[in-house]
Order: structure tokens, then sequence, then C-alpha cells
């Protein structure tokens, strides 16, 4: 009997889809009766959704664990061809095959809002109105031109000497507030120390991050940590390390956590820069292996500090290392406030759906300095940051669709502009934790070696403040 | 009631019930699940508790210490096991910056419970990178615990206890004390953490020591007593932070001390004891503290000079001898 070339591939095709549906379905199966055994209840068929439905006959067949501790075996079939565990659903070909990166198209960006605010071609306003109210797209501009103004004032309050440190989100406060706005207020957010936005949305107010850049008595850490490491308990806001990318396990730990629970999920965000660390790679595995519901936002912003994107990787951005890691992901115009909250909505609801986690490359441009002890004039142009504040700015973009009028933007501004000098002028004034309070939280309870240290420093503060009062009172007047 | 359990068993005994009692404990690290752990630790119990209670993680020390941390903060008791100890220098930074510091960092706002076991110390012809004594590396690291059993009966009431308390605890298990066997309680115990234990009572001389090392010095002990001596002998526990009040109470009575450890001499945990007991019972010796460790080089394979790397029985007992005639 003959066939085709073109008929032998597609059944070829077909039978791979086969298999790698059998496998993805058994281990679904296997991982649903586990949740459900944790449970106790049943919790829906959100996990075949996944699933191409034509295949699902093939699927039934391959044996699942009832149990939830036998796995399945699938790639055995005897008599038929071997498939390697590594690859089971490989193919094979007299062809050596190079599958060759630069043939991959590039992952398109989702956007909604052209430059000049207008929807794009083939979007209508009802279809968007389905998807956000304008209620929430106004709240979602003036939480981003509040943060604007505030990063304003404390990038110079910290070049006048007042703070030690800050970092701006100059250009990327669409990324960072829109997709906040479309989470839920209770999923558990690990930063990296650019997402301010975050902790505005979710109602921290000037008087918090003033304190906090302070230092003082008044914050969540009373000082122990350096300005911009926020971190807030009852916002679901994990404290920031400084240390690039660890945050990256963490979320999937939390959502380990939660998906346990059964409820919510934990969103990770990070730049392309942490991109590049191992905990980055290992943490995409480990959610994608281990079925964790969490959202990894990338800030893909252009600059690991001074190394451009072009110098950090080679491949299509970050989002395509997803499928390497057999996770989703989805591009997004990360100016476009509007693709930005669409898009962080439409992963959150799969999330859920799937308990799957999921990539969002958010394309940005970092605007500011990487922080205060960077000076970017020396690695890039002032004409290249004119360029993207010029055509790229996500306040003025989504301002233009929202109709607000310069005079509204500038009083607004005006406003917010007091508001935080208000802010700022009152976490100076107000008082640090006391020296020998910094033994406080090392452990949760104070152990015997940390006592007598704070004895030992309580003794010598005493001394040293005794010989201050000596030596004043027997100064010549 | 007793029963007679190898150390293993005792450790796994130690996990089930309380992976029982508080359904927030959880097991992960590779092969901790249908294998059953390296050293058995975990066996079986993947059919009592289920794959995701008992969770076989892909190979990325930083990263899965990095997720206990993470599910820690977020509710759950999670035990980590390091296949081996050593290799969990690949998470260090998680271990020191996440784990020992967010308490700190958060202002208490977050807790870290979690516990981070396996199989430590120097075994037989394991090597060098197979045979690190993290616990001196680690040691220096604010906000963690750090505590050494040595027989089965300790393991099991100090992994429970490690199991619920609130601060990280680095848990180092012997990898030469496994097999070790003993009759322990059937009733459940829970032992404290912070507590050093003497081991034998005596008036001589204070020998401190702690893990595998404590069975060197018992070995001493005899023939010291044979040989009409009286020793104190200590087993630290727990190595961060010292229980140097125990410490202090037993110089003050025998006057002389020495510490016997695995560690490299430099910077390893005698160093930190010496210091400790000088700075706050100097009064009370009559003759400067001696210490016998490891030697300063990487563990050699080579199983004559492995054993020539460790500290002898016969060396404990020359050099208590020797602080005796001081």
């Amino acid at each position: 009997m003959y066939h085709s070339k073109s008929y032998l591939k597609n059944v070829r095709v077909l039978l791979t889809r086969a298999v790698q549906d059998s496998v993805r379905i058994a281990y679904r199966a296997a991982f649903r009766a586990q949740v459900e055994k944790h449970h106790g209840r049943r919790i829906g068929n959100a996990y075949q959704q996944g699933c191409s439905g034509s295949y699902a006959a093939v699927g039934q067949q391959a044996r699942c664990c009832s149990s939830g501790t036998e796995r399945p075996v699938s790639w055995f079939s005897p008599g038929g061809e071997v498939h390697f565990p590594g690859a089971v659903a490989a193919p094979y070909t007299h062809k050596l095959v190079v599958e060759e990166a630069a043939k991959l198209l590039p992952i398109p960006a989702f956007r909604l809002l052209n430059n000049n605010g207008e929807l794009v071609d083939g979007v209508d306003s009802k279809s968007v109105e389905e998807k956000v109210s304008g209620a929430v797209l106004r709240k979602i501009y003036d939480c981003m031109v509040a943060l604007n103004v505030m990063d304003s004032i404390l990038f110079s309050a910290q070049r006048q000497g007042r703070i030690s440190f800050y970092l701006t989100s100059f250009c990327e406060e669409a990324a960072v507030v829109a997709s906040a706005a479309a989470l839920d207020n209770h999923d558990e957010v690990f930063a990296q120390y650019r997402e301010q936005g975050v902790l505005l949305w979710r109602g921290y107010t000037y008087d918090d991050f003033c304190q906090q850049c302070c230092s003082t008595r008044k914050e969540p850490a009373r000082g122990h940590q350096m300005p911009v490491h926020y971190g807030r308990k009852d916002m679901h806001f994990h404290t920031i390390s400084s240390t690039l990318a660890t945050q990256i396990p963490h979320a999937v730990g939390a959502a380990y956590a939660l998906k346990l629970d059964g409820k919510g999920i934990a969103a990770c965000y990070f730049g392309e820069g942490a991109a590049s660390e191992g905990d980055f790679h290992a943490a995409m595995n480990f959610a994608s292996t281990l079925d964790c519901p969490v959202l990894f936002i990338c800030r893909n912003n252009g600059y690991a500090i001074s190394t451009p994107a072009t110098e950090q990787f080679r491949g299509d951005g970050i989002a395509r290392r997803a499928c390497g890691y057999g996770m989703d992901a989805i591009r997004c115009d990360g100016n476009d406030a509007l693709a930005v909250y669409v898009a962080t909505n439409y992963a959150r609801d799969r999330i859920v759906a799937t308990s799957r986690p999921m990539l969002l490359e958010l394309l940005t441009y970092r605007g500011g300095h990487h922080s205060t002890s960077d000076d970017s004039s020396q690695y890039r142009s002032l004409e290249e940051i004119d360029y993207f504040m010029r055509y790229a700015d996500p306040i003025a973009r989504l301002g233009r669709f929202l109709n607000v009028s310069p005079a509204e933007e500038q009083a607004m501004r005006k406003r917010e502009r007091t508001l935080v000098l208000d802010a700022l002028s009152s976490a100076e004034q107000e008082e640090k934790e006391p020296p020998l309070d910094m033994f406080l939280d090392v452990y949760s309870s104070m152990p015997p070696h940390l006592i007598r240290q704070r004895e030992s420093l309580r003794l010598s503060l005493e001394r040293i403040e005794q010989a201050k009062a000596n030596r004043a009172s027997t100064s010549p007047k | 009631m007793l029963h007679k359990l190898f150390m293993y068993e005792a450790l796994r005994e130690a996990i089930d019930e309380e992976m029982a009692r508080d359904k927030r404990v959880f097991v992960l690290g590779e092969d901790v699940g249908h294998y059953g752990g390296s050293y058995k630790v975990t066996k079986q119990l993947h059919t009592k508790y289920g794959d995701l209670r008992v969770l076989d993680t892909p190979i990325a020390e930083n990263s899965f210490t990095g997720m206990a941390i993470g599910a820690a903060m977020t509710g759950l008791k999670p035990v980590v096991e390091g296949m081996n100890l050593s290799f969990l220098l690949l998470a260090f930074n998680q271990i020191s910056n996440n784990a020992g510091m967010l308490h700190y960092t958060s202002g208490g706002n977050w807790s870290i419970p979690l516990v981070i076991r396996g199989p430590g110390g120097i075994g037989k012809q394991l090597s060098a990178e197979h045979s690190q004594r993290i616990e001196a590396y680690f040691q220096a690291v604010p906000g963690l615990k750090i505590v050494a059993c040595s027989t089965p009966y300790n393991a099991k009431g100090l992994l429970k206890a490690a199991i619920r308390d609130n601060n990280p605890v680095l848990f180092l298990e012997h990898v030469l004390l496994y097999n070790l066997k003993q009759e322990i309680p059937k009733q459940e115990y829970v032992l404290p953490l912070d507590k050093a234990q003497v081991v034998r009572e005596g008036s001589d001389v204070t020998i401190i020591t702690y893990s595998r090392m404590l069975h060197h010095v018992m070995q001493a002990v005899k023939q010291l007593v044979a040989q009409g001596m009286n020793p104190e002998v200590i087993d630290l526990i727990s190595l961060k932070p010292i229980d140097l009040e125990t410490l202090v109470t037993s110089v003050s009575k025998t006057h002389k001390a020495i510490i016997v450890e695995e560690c490299m001499q430099t910077g390893g945990i005698a160093a930190e004891v010496m210091a400790q007991i000088y700075s706050h019972a100097f009064d009370e010796l009559d003759a400067p503290i001696r210490r016998l460790s490891s030697k300063d080089v990487p563990t050699p394979y080579n199983g004559y000079l492995e054993q020539a790397c460790l500290v002898q029985p016969t060396q404990i007992v020359e050099a208590v001898k020797t602080l005796m005639s001081t």
C-alpha cells in the first residue's frame, strides 16, 4: 500500500501527539488523585483542560495511579517502538535534525493600545470593557501617576542625602501596577526590588514608604533591612532580599503550600537580568515538574545594571525559555497597561484552573538608573532614554486612552507631590529603633548568647554616655 | 515500653510521628519519596502520606532549599533532606542569606520553621567533597540553630523538637551512626534543642564533644577509668547556640577541659567553645584547654590517610593523661 509522504508525516505527528497527551493526561490524573486525596474532595476537571479532547481516548488507556503512590508507566509499549524515558514523545527519523534556534520566529508581544493610546486594529472598545472596567483602568492610571511622583521625590531625596538608597520604576509603571491590579490582593507576591507599585496598589501609603526608606522604628522591619527592601505580611508582599533571584524558588515553595491549601496563587516578579541566575532556571523547572500555581512575571527592561539585553542572552528574550521547561508563556507589551492587565488576568485564571505555572514576559524599558548607586549615562545615551520616554511612556499612553487632560494630570501630580513631601518630612522626624533592640527577631526568642551580648553592649553604651557626661561637666565654662 | 531501633529508624519514627501530628509538616529533597532517602530515613513515608507530602524534587540544592523557605513562609513546616550535607554548600546562599535572616529583615513578620537534615561528617573513604563538616561553615550565620545528634535516643527526641521549632534548624546526622542500634522508648518524647547533655558525670576533667566523636570519647573513657581516672563527658548537642551554662558548671567542678571534634582545627566548633570557656570561666581553669580536631587538610580518600586525619581514641587517652599531669 502506498502512502504519500505528507500522509505519513501527518500520521507520525498524530501518533506523537497521542503519546504526549497520554503521558500528560496520566500525570495530571495522578496528580489530581493526590490533591483530592489530600483534601478529601474532588476538585473538578480543570487539570484536563490542557489536553486536547480528540486524543482523550488514548489518554484513558494510559495507566494512572489510583493510590497516589504509584507512578504512571505509559512509555512501555510491549512489542511496539522503544521510547526512551527522557523524551517519550520523540519520533525517530533518518534525517540528522539540527533544531536551529535562529529559525524559531520571535514570540509576538500582546498589545491592545498603540503609542497614541488608541485601540489597535481588530480590537473594539466593547470587548475591552468586558475584560476591564473604566473605573479599574482609571484607578490603575492614578496609581501609576502616584508611583511616578513618589519615585521622583524619593530619588531626589537620596541625591540630597535624606535617604541612603532608592530605585525608581520610571517607564515601568504599567508593567508593575497593571499586573498588580489583575492579581488578587491575597496572592502571595515575591518581588525583586523594583515593584513598589504592587505595594502602592495594595494600599501601602506614602507614610509607609517614607518610614521604610528612612528606616524608622515605625516601619515593619524597624530599620533592619535597607531602603526599598519592603515587606508587608498583611499585604502578602514578602520581604525583599538583595541577593538576586532567591525569591523565585521561594515563590515556587509558597505556591506549593497554597496548592496544598487549595487557595490562591503566588506571583513572582524579577527582571531579565535575574533570569541569568541559576535559581531562575531551577525554580522554573521545579514549578513545572511539581505543578505549582505560580505566575512568573518578568520585567524585561533591557538592562541588568549596565549590561544590555544583547549581552545577557542570545535567545528570544525570556518567554521562550518557559517552553523549554514545559511551561506556557505570554509575551506582552509591558508599557501598555491595558494589555498587561488583560494578560495577567488571563494568566491568573488559567493558573487557578490548571494548577500549572505560567511565565508572563513584559517588554519594557528601564527609564531610570539601576539604582541611586548607578549612573547610566556611562553606558547608554541620553538620546536612547529620551526615545523611550517619548515614544513608550506608559502613563501618557493610558492617559490618552482615558482622555485625561494635561491640566488634570498636572493637578494630580501637584497634589500627590505635597502628600509625599509631607510623608517624607514626618518620617525624617520619626525615631529609630534603639540600639539594644537590634537583638530582637534574630530568633523567635532570644537565646542566651544574644542576651549576654546585649547586656555587654548596654554596659558599654552606658560607659560611653557617662564619659560624655563627665567631659561636659569638667570642660571649662 | 522500649524497642530497639537503628538510628535511621529512630529518625524515621520522629518524622512519621510529626507528620501524623501536624499536617503542615512535609518532607522534600532528592530521592526522599519512592526511593526512601539515601539512608532509608524516609523509606515508605510516601505510601502513608502520599507524594505531595513526601516530595521528590529535581536536583538543585539551592532551589529546593529556597522552595522550602517559601513554603515555610506560607504556613508549612518543611523538612529538607540533603542527600549529603556536604552538597548543601550549594545551598549556602539560601540557608545563610534567606533562611537565617528573613525573620530578622522582615522585623519578625515572617518565621522560617524549617529543618534541614542529612548525613554529615567523615564517613568511610568518601573523600574530600563528601566529608565536609558544614557546622564549621554555618556556625557564623545568625538566625540558624545547629543541632547534632549522636544516638538513636537523642536523634528521635531532637528531630521532633527541631520540627516543632519556629526557627531554621540545621540538623546533623553522622553518616557512620545510621546503623547504631539502641533501645528507646516507644512512647512519645521530645528533647530540648538547646541543652548540652552530661553523658557521664566525673570530677577530674571535662571532655566536650559531639556527634560521632562521642563514641570515640567513650572508648577512651573506658581506658581512662580503668587507669583510675574519673572524666566528665559532655555531648554538646546544640552547636549553635552553645549551652555555655552546662560547660561552665562542669569546668567549675573539674577545672580542666579538653574538646574533641571532627571539624578541622581552624575555625571549627572547638575554636568557638574554647573561646567561650576562656571568656566566661578563665578563673576556673587550672590548665590551658586542649583541643583535638581533624587535620586542616581536605579529607583524603586513602583509608590510612583518612584515619590519620581523624582523632582516634588512643590519642584522646594520651591527651587526657597529659592534661591531667599538668
